[in-house]
């Protein structure tokens, strides 16, 4: 029994594939949403909400919903890019709690490795109706620059160092070794990440995500539906979401909305930082990981960078294991969005099915948070925090 | 010393700025201020984003900051320095820092204001080390 819980993740899945030449992008909704319900127990007859991202094809959620053929009671699109997904895990407890559904399914898809990368300036179709368009546009921004100069600010700041960015790459590249599916398999050291090319200052080419195809699917389900399914059932605790911008004018780039989302669902789950076993961190960047962490109070502002030190985040060194699964940095970051991904290994973690190698002994409680967006800008910041079923 | 320089693709220009990009065609940068709580915002506004008065005006900026971060995009085919820039008006704004070594740009060191013709022959602000 134990801690009370609104609804449960009944069914966790991330697509094997990271490069989906022969598949359509509907397909791999298709396909994630299968293996989720699989996972869960359940069948697509059962699914009565339904929650994507802005970027699935068609008009929010109606084609998708379309193609898989569900019939919903319940439709959420919320868009903050890559974390999404973990805003629609929030967003799908309080429907379910509402009594709006009782079977939610949140998927996630793409192909930018098969379809290749496209810029910001050439996404930005009708860019006209974008207010901030004439004043970014022009200088270039990518997103490896915008990261890059939030990792600036934080350096001249707080003296954080290459060297301590690095670190979590070699966390990731210690647990990415045992994910067979992994992109990159190699362990890697902090001269290995240092050495690599500078894309943009100060980062450089292994302080960078991978890209990568696939996605991934959660299935949410009231506590009622939980109770047929059994013990692999995960409880959500609580869930937080909330966005940042440039604050017309006047902003902080060591910060991302995190110091907002964190402590809200913090309250809800009635937990703190120290009682996280396991964090599945978004980590698009070795600089968004180090903020997140500050954020989220696992360590004071400025103090990330000698936290994430020495293994700190390395699952049976560190105290506090992160990404066991590679994360985005090493394994997976399906369509540039992360968010789902960081659920799923959480669920694993929790039901005792992550790799033996990275599983950590008696993990209770897990925290998953999204970042979607560019934290140099305009971006969503999403927390849940999760318990194993007898939490 | 200075770095070969990128061409610059045009802003879009709408009614609520026109006269901001009208300004720099002039060689002015041009800020909006609200006349009911008088904070400066940007980027420019019809509707103040502090306290939502329609009655906002445009003034020159001195033209005079500091870079608040950079990021030099080595990687481009022609590297350039993405940079915000904190004005002395106080508020920061996105721009390139130009004609300056890359080895010489840093946080906190003082720029000024210059401007760059873009593809279609508007003027862009950008900023050099003073
Ligand atoms: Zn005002």
């Amino acid at each position: 029994m134990g801690r009370s819980s609104k609804a449960y993740i009944a069914g966790a899945f991330e697509h094997p594939t990271r490069k989906a030449v022969d598949k359509t992008i509907a397909q791999l909704h298709a396909e994630v949403a299968f293996g989720a319900l699989q996972d869960a127990g359940l069948s697509k007859d059962d699914v009565d909400g339904y929650f994507c991202d802005g970027d699935v094809p068609g008009l929010g959620g109606l084609s998708m919903a379309e193609y898989m053929g569900l019939n919903l009671k319940y439709i959420d699109s919320t868009e903050t890019g890559g974390s999404s997904y973990v805003v629609h895990v929030g967003h799908a407890v309080d429907a379910i709690a509402a009594g709006k559904c009782n079977v939610a399914l949140i998927t996630l898809a793409g192909r930018p490795k098969a379809e290749g990368v496209v810029s910001l300036a050439a996404r930005d179709g009708d860019g006209g109706k974008l207010p901030e368009r004439g004043f970014e546009i022009p200088y270039a921004p990518v997103i490896t620059n915008m990261y890059g100069m939030a990792a600036m600010r934080h350096m001249y700041e707080y003296g954080t160092t290459s060297e301590q960015l690095a670190w979590i790459k070699v966390a990731a590249s210690h647990h990415a070794q045992h994910n067979e599916r992994a992109v990159l398999r190699d362990v890697v050291t902090v001269e290995d990440v240092v050495n690599s090319p500078v894309i943009s200052d100060p980062l450089h080419r292994l302080d960078c995500c991978v890209i990568s195809d696939g996605g991934g699917a959660l299935i949410v389900v009231s506590p009622e539906i939980a109770k047929t399914l059994g013990d692999r059932c995960v409880k959500v605790l609580g869930s937080g979401s909330a966005i940042g911008h440039l604050n017309s004018g006047k902003f902080d780039l060591t910060h991302t909305a995190a110091v907002v989302s964190g402590p809200i669902a913090f309250e809800e789950a009635g937990v703190t930082p120290a009682d996280i076993d396991y964090a599945s961190i978004y980590d698009s960047f070795t600089i968004t990981v180090l903020e997140t962490i500050e954020d989220l109070g696992f360590c004071a502002k400025g103090e990330g960078g000698k936290f994430v030190s020495d293994g700190n985040l390395i699952s049976g060194v560190g105290k506090l294991p992160f990404n066991t699964d590679g994360g985005g940095l090493c394994n997976n970051h399906p369509s540039n969005r992360g968010g789902i991904t960081k659920v799923v290994e959480a669920v694993r973690q929790l039901r005792g099915e992550a790799h033996p190698a990275v599983q950590i002994p008696d993990c209770t409680i897990a925290l998953a948070h999204g970042t979607g967006g560019q934290i140099s800008a305009r971006h969503g910041s999403a927390t849940v925090i999760l318990g194993r079923n007898d939490a | 010393m200075s770095n070969p320089e990128r061409t610059y693709v045009d802003p879009s220009i709408n009614m609520e700025t026109e006269a901001y990009w009208n300004g720099t065609k002039e060689g002015k940068l041009l800020l909006k201020k609200c006349c009911s709580c008088g904070e400066t915002h940007f980027y420019p506004r019809a509707i103040c984003p502090y306290c939502f008065s329609s009655e906002t005006e445009w003034y020159e900026a001195s033209g005079k900051g500091k870079i608040y971060s950079y990021s030099i995009m080595r990687r481009a085919q022609i590297p350039y320095v993405m940079a915000y820039v904190t004005l002395d008006e106080g508020i920061t704004m996105m721009t390139n820092i130009v004609e300056s070594d890359f080895d010489s740009v840093a946080v906190d060191k003082a720029v000024e204001v210059t401007f760059r013709k873009t593809e279609g022959d508007h003027s862009l602000p950008v900023f050099r080390l003073v």
